[in-house]
């Protein structure tokens, strides 16, 4: 599908968190939040990511920056293999790779003024800049859409919009390649998160960057992904780039996702067909095993509990894990991009 | 007089920075079995309303102004010992947060038998007879069991639906739901919807659904009121507002909005700047710092407040511009723009 060399490659990823129990800690099990996922990120794209809570996309995105360490798998980025390597190694990379969080009130630290926080990355990469810092700092903030001259403002002077783009602002200072958003658009209004999504894709053009942008907003991944992967319980379901996977979703979670999103057309109340799952997603220290979707999917058989769907590639550049997946491409979909049927 | 009727309602916190105007002028009408959808971005004064419907301020340091005629009676000049009896029984209320509406240390099970005991005079065991039965009316799986958990063992969606089953205990006539689904993931959300759509048709209750989400609202509204600063700038039936809404305010909410039963647009058209403080309203009209048509009002846009005007069509507006104008607007501007960006 990308012809060039991925930034980012993923393999075989894992993170189980120790669940320890009484006075000497011993442990008694693990939190699978992510059991063994692989994609790549190619420079330039948008990846998005999306799943409902719990599933191991936040824990994603601390992986593949190292804020966490990976029990199992390999993350190579730029060619190297950077899975164990060490912090002080890893010190040059983190220019390159930057995390955006989703709440902008408690990602900035209060007592900070504007120009210190979105200044920090130089002064702690011990950065030296033709015309210092300051002017630096006030170029990136008019990037971003803020006022240069609110350099000495401290965060709470600010509204949520416009924390979360001092936040995307700190995240430029080091001009990095790769940008791991993790709902940044989540806790904002309505009216701001088009402004924050404007702004990422502005960017993306002017700075060059790769993103892969973590929601469970699926309308808004959409919007903004050029590839999207599925995840439910600490796995990739389905991935594939984001027409093919919203016009003809083929895991079976994927349809029911796409089918519970409320559309703000109300004809759509009676138009629409749904796919209603029933319960809640099971818990990651104990998921159901083989397809571990099986629990709540409506097209479950027997080999669904015992044998794991692999993720197999259907279409072109479109993988799925399902023994029995739904539009495959013998049986195409109907055309067009919309959900509603 | 319909069941519910609200008339200038105005609730004012006097605060150390000045009066907060939290609601200021709302009128609206509901009749038993219609849904109204109250959507508005944060701190436009949605919550300070439902509050004041249940009559929650009382005894507060709120200034309450207007009329609340619920079923023929009045409420605001009504008692607080009054408007407590009425509550739970004639109206209830569910949260955004159910663990901040249900107590911790009691069960969920006594928690429904207390508020139905509260009015009606039955044994202990009849009431607990009637929270199974609620229990099991809103999907609690194995509900004689689960009868006896304490809130932390129920997962999100699990609480959200105990707190409908409390809400509902009592057979209230008038339910309203403040941000009900918004803590949840998108297919728990489409099965709390469902269950609120069919208890309502079951019971024939009036439903004020409160939320900023304009799926949510097309989902389930007959008419939908929208909030803006303390003020409501347009209302109408859900199709006057998807179809064929007026306020500027309104072309903004839905132009912010990525669409999954519309093709992928190029770019979102978010509202410029962010939503006013309630202390230091704009004046004039309160959007017209964000409004794009300020020039169209003949100066009038930042000097006098418009007044809620009935259109041709029969829905309220609240704008100085030319009825003409804004039709034509919306028709050869804003609903193309909307459609292709
Ligand atoms: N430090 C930790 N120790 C133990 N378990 C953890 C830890 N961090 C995350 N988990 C668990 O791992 C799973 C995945 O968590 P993660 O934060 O990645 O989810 P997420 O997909 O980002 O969810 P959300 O949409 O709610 O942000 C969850 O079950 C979570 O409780
Ligand atoms: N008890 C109070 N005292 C002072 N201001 C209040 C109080 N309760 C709410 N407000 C203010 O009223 C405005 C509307 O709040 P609210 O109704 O909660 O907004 P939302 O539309 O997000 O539900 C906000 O500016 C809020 O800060
Ligand atoms: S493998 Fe089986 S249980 Fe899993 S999603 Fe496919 S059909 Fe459903
Ligand atoms: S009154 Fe003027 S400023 Fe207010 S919404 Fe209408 S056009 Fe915009
Ligand atoms: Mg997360
Ligand atoms: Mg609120």
């Amino acid at each position: 599908m990308n012809p060039q060399e991925p930034l980012l490659s993923v393999t075989d990823l894992q993170k189980h968190f120790p669940v320890t129990k009484g006075l000497f800690k011993r442990q008694v099990g693990a939190v699978k939040a992510v059991d063994g996922i692989s994609f790549e990120v190619f420079k330039g794209e948008t990846l998005g990511l999306v799943g409902e809570s719990g599933c191991g996309k936040s824990t994603t995105g601390r992986l593949v920056t190292r804020l966490l360490e990976p029990t199992g798998g390999k993350i190579v980025f730029e060619g190297q293999d950077i899975t164990h390597m060490s912090q002080s190694r890893l010190r040059p990379l983190r220019r390159d790779m930057q995390m955006i969080f989703q709440d902008p009130y408690s990602s900035l630290n209060p007592r900070h003024t504007v120009g210190a926080i979105v200044g920090a990355p130089f002064r702690i990469q011990g950065i030296k800049t033709e015309q210092g810092i300051k002017k630096e700092v006030q170029d990136i903030l008019a990037m971003v859409g803020l006022n240069p001259e609110h350099y000495n403002r401290y965060p709470h002077e600010f509204s949520g919009g416009q924390r979360q783009r001092i936040g995307i602002a700190r995240t430029l200072a080091l001009k990095p390649k790769l940008i791991i958003a993790d709902e940044p658009v989540s806790a904002l209004d309505v009216s701001i998160q088009a402004q924050v999504v404007n702004l990422l894709e502005d960017l993306q053009n002017e700075l060059d960057l790769t993103y892969v942008v973590i929601a469970h907003d699926l309308s808004v991944v959409r919007h903004i992904s050029d590839r999207v992967a599925v995840m439910y319980l600490g796995k990739i379901v389905e991935i594939g780039d984001r027409k093919s996977l919203y016009s003809s979703p083929m895991h079976p979670y994927t349809n029911a996702l796409l089918s519970a999103v409320p559309i703000p057309d109300p004809a759509a109340r009676t138009e629409r067909e749904r796919i209603r799952l029933v319960g809640d997603v099971p818990s990651p220290l104990n998921p159901p095993p083989a397809c571990r979707f099986h629990t709540r999917c409506w097209k479950a058989q027997e080999i669904c509990k015992t044998v794991e769907p692999p993720l197999e590639e259907l279409a072109s550049g479109h993988r799925v894990a399902c023994h029995f997946p739904e539009n495959t491409p013998a049986v195409p979909a109907p055309a067009g991009d919309a959900v509603t049927a | 007089m319909s069941f519910l009727e609200v008339k200038d309602l105005r609730i004012h916190f006097p605060t150390d920075d000045g009066l907060v105007k939290s609601v200021d002028g709302l009128s609206f009408s509901l009749e038993r079995g219609k849904t109204l959808g109250i959507v508005g971005e944060s701190g436009s004064g949605k919550s300070v309303t439902s509050l004041g419907i249940l009559g929650l301020h009382k005894g507060g340091n709120a200034r309450i102004g207007g009329e609340i005629w619920l079923d023929g009676e009045e409420l605001v000049g009504a008692s607080a010992e009054h408007v407590r009896g009425l509550r739970g029984k004639k109206m209830a209320m569910i949260f955004q947060d159910p663990l901040s509406a249900m107590h911790p240390y009691y069960t969920v099970g006594d928690q429904i038998i207390e508020a139905y005991r509260i009015h009606h005079d039955v044994t202990k065991k009849v009431a607990r007879k009637h929270a199974i039965d609620m229990l099991a009316r809103v999907g609690i799986p194995q509900p004689d069991r689960r009868v006896d958990d304490y809130p932390h063992q129920f997962s999100g969606g699990m609480r959200q639906r105990a707190m409908i089953a409390m809400a509902l205990s009592c057979d209230p006539e008038l339910l309203i739901a403040d941000e009900p689904t918004t803590a949840l993931d998108v297919t728990v959300q489409a099965q709390i919807l469902d269950l609120m759509r069919d208890l309502q048709r079951e019971f024939n209750s009036a439903l004020i659904i409160i939320t900023h989400d304009l799926g949510v609202v097309a989902e389930l509204s007959d008419d939908i009121l929208v909030m803006y600063a303390g003020k409501c700038v347009e209302y109408g039936t859900a199709q006057d507002i998807f179809y064929r809404p007026e306020h500027p305010y309104t072309w903004g909410l839905l132009g912010s909005m990525p669409r999954l039963d519309r093709e992928p647009t190029e770019r979102l058209l978010p509202i410029k700047g962010s939503p006013p403080s309630l202390i230091n309203v704009p004046p004039g009209c309160a959007f017209h710092p964000r409004c794009p048509y300020l020039d169209r009002t003949d100066g009038k846009g930042d000097t006098v407040v418009p007044e809620l005007v009935p259109t041709e069509r029969g829905h309220l507006v609240r704008c100085h511009m030319p009825a003409e104008e804004r039709r034509s607007l919306w028709e050869n501007e804003i609903k193309p723009a909307l459609e292709t960006q």
